[in-house]
């Protein structure tokens, strides 16, 4: 990581569109070049700035869904029907197109590799991308760190990164579904939202001291927050990341 | 150093008679909700919206007081100093002209005070001959906790900051006393055909 | 739990421009409640301007409004 970049004043940069890659039927990832990207941590976001021809602006945070990999950076968009940003972004955003960036930002929200597990994440919905982000930092880092993931989401189609998870599984990391509102024939995994007792069929217990990522819209990440706190797990191990209802 | 991304047009923004949008809005059909505090959960029973300060007397009014006094529809534009502009929003409530009838005061400033804590201030003048409402319906609905309800002040005139939401109190004062936003930023006033967003505009 | 309600984390891009470091990790604490928390923790509504109130009681922590070429920022509620 680029020491002299970091104490630089936070800017907006253009970001150039590399790719995009579909994820589910809402949701996309896009792959952009930043020019003198300073290199990020798992867990933190960008700023997000889009100007209209008429001098309009919008703002909006997303979180970074890659592990650092030099000036690219992956951004992971649900499209939100009464969304501003996320529509464009999710549809009509295509390679060549720039837009504005503000970031890394983010310290709070974060996990590196040097601070070891055991980790429990829990995501809802969209809330899984700085989780990703986390999951893929501790791939590349060939990290031992034990790592759990529990992931609400509504469907099977519906969840997000879902190959790369399976893959990726395995090796000190567990991946738990739990499906809201549809559930594929023959499923047998968890098919209700996150509680306390699922909380403590996935674990680690509170005894065994995990860091603690919850990330998702405002009521999943309190509820979720709040079972934990129940269940003993100490509320300064538990980071809180909440989306909005708006999000994007 | 902003550019223009290809292809972004953002929030629908309507083509209106510009003599209605002041300077710097944009028109939307959305009623976007912004809120200084988390909205509060009060029950019928226990409120109560008083006129106190500079007055002979307190005067203040149960929710079926409240609701038998003579309401009116009022239809306005109103004007979020985020920039957004709402054109022919629709209204129910009472005139602040009724509620300050028989109150006596040599007031010249009004402070409005939320549940939860949230203060805006106005000239007395600002809120009377029929410029302002406390109002408990928008859209022909009882208004919504995260629009205000159940009674938010409605100050068509000024930006929305002034017309507090879940108001509680009107309290007359000798002096003007700036609120939460205007302490911190914001305009004391705050006409959007002047543009009085900030300090110093 | 008001569901319009954020985190630090929604106003870690603003802090920075206005702080000009990482602010979210900064600790600070409640002058009303005496709770310490990361500024990461806090709760954020977006009213006229941002807000930032304690997690534990509440009670208003900061104001910032942003304009074009400063900010005015109200700290007084931490200790």
């Amino acid at each position: 990581m680029a020491g002299a970049a970091l104490l630089g004043r936070l800017t907006w940069k253009p970001a150039a569109v590399v790719e995009v890659v579909p994820e589910t039927p809402s949701v996309r990832t896009i792959v952009f070049d930043v020019a003198d990207w300073p290199g990020h941590r798992a867990g933190q976001h960008v700023d997000v700035r889009l100007t209209a021809d008429d001098g309009y602006q919008a703002e909006r945070s997303y979180s970074i869904a890659s592990a650092p990999d030099g000036e690219r950076i992956e951004l992971t968009v649900e499209r939100l029907d009464e969304g501003e940003v996320s529509p464009y972004l999710a549809d009509e955003l295509r390679p060549g197109d720039r837009i504005e960036l503000r970031g890394p930002v983010g310290g709070y929200f974060v996990w590196e590799p040097a601070v070891g597990g055991p980790v429990l994440l829990v995501g809802g919905g969209s809330g899984v991308v700085p989780l990703m982000a986390m999951i893929r930092t501790r791939a590349d880092a060939g990290s031992e760190a034990e790592m759990r993931l529990l992931l609400s989401s509504r469907s099977w189609d519906d969840v997000i990164y879902r190959d790369e998870l399976e893959r990726l599984a395995g090796d000190g990391l567990t991946v738990v579904h739990t499906l809201t509102r549809s559930r594929p024939p023959g499923w047998s995994g968890y098919a209700r939202r996150v509680d306390s007792e699922m909380l403590a069929g996935v674990g680690p217990d509170a005894a065994e001291r995990p860091h603690v990522f919850v990330c998702g819209p405002t009521p999943f990440v309190e509820a979720v927050a709040e079972a934990l706190v129940q269940r003993g797990h100490e509320p300064q191990r538990i980071k809180t990341e909440r989306f909005g209802p708006t999000g994007g | 150093m902003s550019f223009v991304s290809r292809g972004f047009h953002g929030r629908r923004r309507e083509d209106v008679d510009s003599k209605r949008v002041p300077p710097g809005q944009y028109v939307t059909p959305d009623f976007p909700v912004l809120s200084a505090g988390p909205t509060p959960h009060r029950s019928l029973d226990t409120w109560s919206l008083s006129i106190l300060g500079e007055v002979d007397e307190t005067h203040s009014w149960t929710w079926d007081e409240f609701r038998a006094l003579p309401s009116e529809e009022i239809t306005v534009d109103i004007h979020c100093v985020t920039k957004w502009s709402k054109l022919d929003t629709m209204w129910r409530g009472v005139s602040v002209d009724t509620l300050l009838e028989g109150v006596e005061t040599s007031a010249e400033y009004v402070v409005q005070y939320s549940d939860g804590g949230y203060t805006t201030n106005l000239p007395l003048e600002d809120v009377t001959g029929g410029k302002a409402w406390v109002v408990f319906e928008y859209d022909g609905e009882p208004l919504a906790p995260e629009h205000g309800g159940p009674t938010r002040m409605l100050v068509p005139h000024l930006y929305f900051w002034k017309s507090a939401k879940w108001l509680r109190e009107l309290r007359l004062r000798a002096a003007d006393e700036p609120g939460f936003w205007e302490t911190n930023g914001y305009n004391n006033y705050g006409d959007p055909w002047r543009e009085q967003r900030y300090w110093g505009d | 739990m008001d569901p319009h309600m954020l985190d630090g984390n929604a106003v870690a891009g603003l802090l920075n421009e206005i702080f000009g470091v990482e602010m979210t990790i900064a600790v600070r604490t409640c002058g009303n409640c005496g709770a310490s928390e990361p500024l990461g923790a806090v709760h954020v509504f977006r009213g006229a301007g941002v807000v930032l109130r304690c997690p534990h009681c509440e009670s208003v922590l900061a104001k910032l409004v942003a304009r074009r070429t400063c900010a005015c920022v109200d700290m007084s509620g931490f200790r």
